[in-house]
């Protein structure tokens, strides 16, 4: 085609502007990670070296262990050894790039309207087969002193894709604290719901609230995340404020954001995509480019912030085989889509 | 009767070149972001250029299907004859837009899908035409509008006569339901805009009903 061109300097061009938001923040997990010892990052040391000598040069003392004060609401965290040898998404992209149809169908809604969203203060409902249930204030379900960060691949249903630093807790720690019985086989999740605050919601795009679920042995996952922040920064409100889920085997639809009600329930749970349109979004919703959704295909992506004219190959459970591959052992992951 | 000459006279010099201009101006446009884009420069094409290109193309093309669809009315309702004039050229942008719109999706998903393979891409297209509904819908769309794009210069009216040449042009109407129903089987959930363009298109066929309904009734002759 007469627009295609082979990779030519703007393409590098990008890349060498790094974000100031990104660069503060590699400074803060190199800091991190040398005051808290854990294993190396990957894919954030790269080409770092001013800002890892700098890092390392003040790691040896405990001062180091607290990170420098991010500009503003930022959070303290540790580093983890939860990455990804690709680059970061710019944060630009990660901010004004989103689904949540809550605030509007156009990805660039969420960042125009979501901040009319009342995210503090923030309770979660917790109810179902579980010992401690009842509302509990966001800071009573996260333990915001205990705070990590993972960078991890985030596949969209539509075949696009980024990689983001979040800042959060591992879902399975918050699950056990609220005692699930054995009666509870799965876990639902509800988004806040405001037609005044969140105007997407006033057209039946989909059937409100939104709501997701998984099965309890993929929410104890290791990699089952309850992210609070970003880019070491407390989430924007279009990124799901106050707290949201990150499962990265998952599509990206299975993240449900701003999290207002956890059950403990022994059904599978109805999931709003599902209710929409059950033959192009399952229950499960694994990343896996051998099914195809009924609209297009699901072999390839489009790395958002990455070279337009190069799409990545998507892989099984979006790379994470080795940590979830057991979870669907023997089951047929076309059928159970 | 100095406001009548001047419309005359808009009608006579301005109107056609003025058109012409403004259905180029989206195109244009775009034309003008990817430079930007491909340049390093700051652009309008957001964070996934492509599918704003997509969503842009075609929206375009369905809009300015509408807007030919609305001249008739316009007319009528108005009584300003020389609209009548450019008619044709907004119905023809519709078309271009439609093949750009194509051209952009073979061009940047399917050949780059394809690892830059041509018989890749058309691989590609058999698929997705056979497997995927809202493509299936889009390409009978386009198709349709072929041959009303062919027929419509000056000497294709001619030879055809005026009558046939409109029995053929009335393929613009399953063209529009197709382009519309192409734009709601694309969009995940129950979207607003495709209801909104759905809702617009019934309207302009709903005045053609009516419309017809109340020449067969009344026998003075009518016009198109």
């Amino acid at each position: 085609m007469f627009f295609y061109r082979k990779p030519k300097p703007w393409q590098g061009r990008e890349a060498d502007v790094t974000p100031r938001a990104l660069y503060i923040n590699r400074r803060q997990i190199m800091a991190a990670g040398g005051a808290v010892a854990v294993t190396g990052l990957v894919g954030c040391g790269g080409s770092e070296t001013e800002a890892s000598t700098s890092a390392a040069s003040t790691a040896s003392s405990t001062a180091a262990a607290r990170q420098p004060a991010p500009p503003s609401g930022g959070l303290q965290y540790a580093g983890t050894g939860y990455s990804v040898p690709d680059p970061l998404t710019p944060i630009d992209a990660v901010t004004g790039y989103n689904n949540f149809y809550e605030f509007g169908v156009d990805k660039s809604d969420p960042a125009r309207h979501a901040h009319e969203m009342s995210v503090d203060p923030w309770s979660i409902e917790v109810d179902g087969h579980a010992g401690r249930t009842g509302r509990f204030a966001l800071e009573d379900v996260v333990d915001f002193s205990a705070l990590e960060e993972r960078i991890y691949r985030l596949r969209c249903v539509e075949a696009w894709s980024m990689v983001i630093p979040w800042i959060g807790v591992p879902l399975a720690g918050v699950l056990q604290q609220f005692e699930p019985t054995a009666d509870a086989r799965y876990v639902a999740f509800e988004t806040y719901l405001d037609r005044r605050e969140m105007r997407g919601t006033r057209f039946p795009v989909l059937d409100w609230p939104y709501v997701e679920g998984l099965r309890m042995d993929e929410a104890m996952n290791e990699l089952a995340f309850l992210a609070v922040g970003l880019y070491g920064d407390v989430l924007p409100n279009q990124n799901g404020a106050p707290v949201r889920l990150v499962v990265p085997w998952k599509y990206g639809y299975k993240s449900i954001k701003s999290i207002t009600r956890i059950s403990f329930v022994s059904q599978q749970p109805e999931t709003a995509w599902n209710k929409a349109a059950p033959n192009e979004y399952g229950f499960y919703s694994n990343v896996n480019p051998n099914r195809a959704h009924p609209r297009w295909s699901q072999q390839t992506e489009r790395v958002i912030g990455g070279n337009l004219f190069n799409r990545r190959e998507t892989e099984m459970f979006n790379g994470y085989s080795e940590q979830v591959a057991h979870l669907y052992a023997g089951m047929d992951l076309i059928e159970n889509h | 009767m100095a406001k009548r000459a001047v419309l005359r006279s808009f009608g006579r010099h301005w109107l056609k070149p003025l058109t012409f201009w403004l259905l180029a101006l989206p195109g244009l446009w775009l034309g003008w972001q990817w430079a930007m884009l491909l340049n390093g420069q700051p652009h309008a094409l957001g964070f996934n250029p492509i599918e704003t290109t997509h969503r842009f193309l075609g929206d375009t093309a369905l809009r300015i299907l509408l807007i030919s669809l609305a001249v008739t009315p316009f007319r009528d309702i108005t009584r300003w004859l020389p609209v009548m004039k450019v008619r044709r050229r907004i119905g023809l942008a519709a078309f271009w837009y439609a093949l750009l719109h194509v051209a952009a999706y073979l061009g940047l998903d399917l050949l780059i899908a394809a690892n830059m393979s041509v018989a890749g891409m058309f691989a590609g297209l058999w698929e997705d035409v056979a497997k995927r509904i809202y493509i299936t819908l889009g390409m009978a769309a386009l198709v349709g509008l072929i041959p009303l794009a062919v027929t419509s210069f000056n000497a294709m009216v001619r030879w055809l006569g005026a009558r046939r040449w409109q029995q053929l042009h009335w393929a613009i109407y399953p063209v529009a339901i197709l382009a519309v129903l192409h734009h709601g089987f694309m969009e995940k959930g129950n979207q607003p805009m495709p209801w909104i363009h759905g809702g617009i298109l019934a309207l302009l066929l709903g005045y053609r009903l009516v419309r017809s309904a109340r020449n067969r009734s009344r026998p003075s002759p009518a016009a198109s």
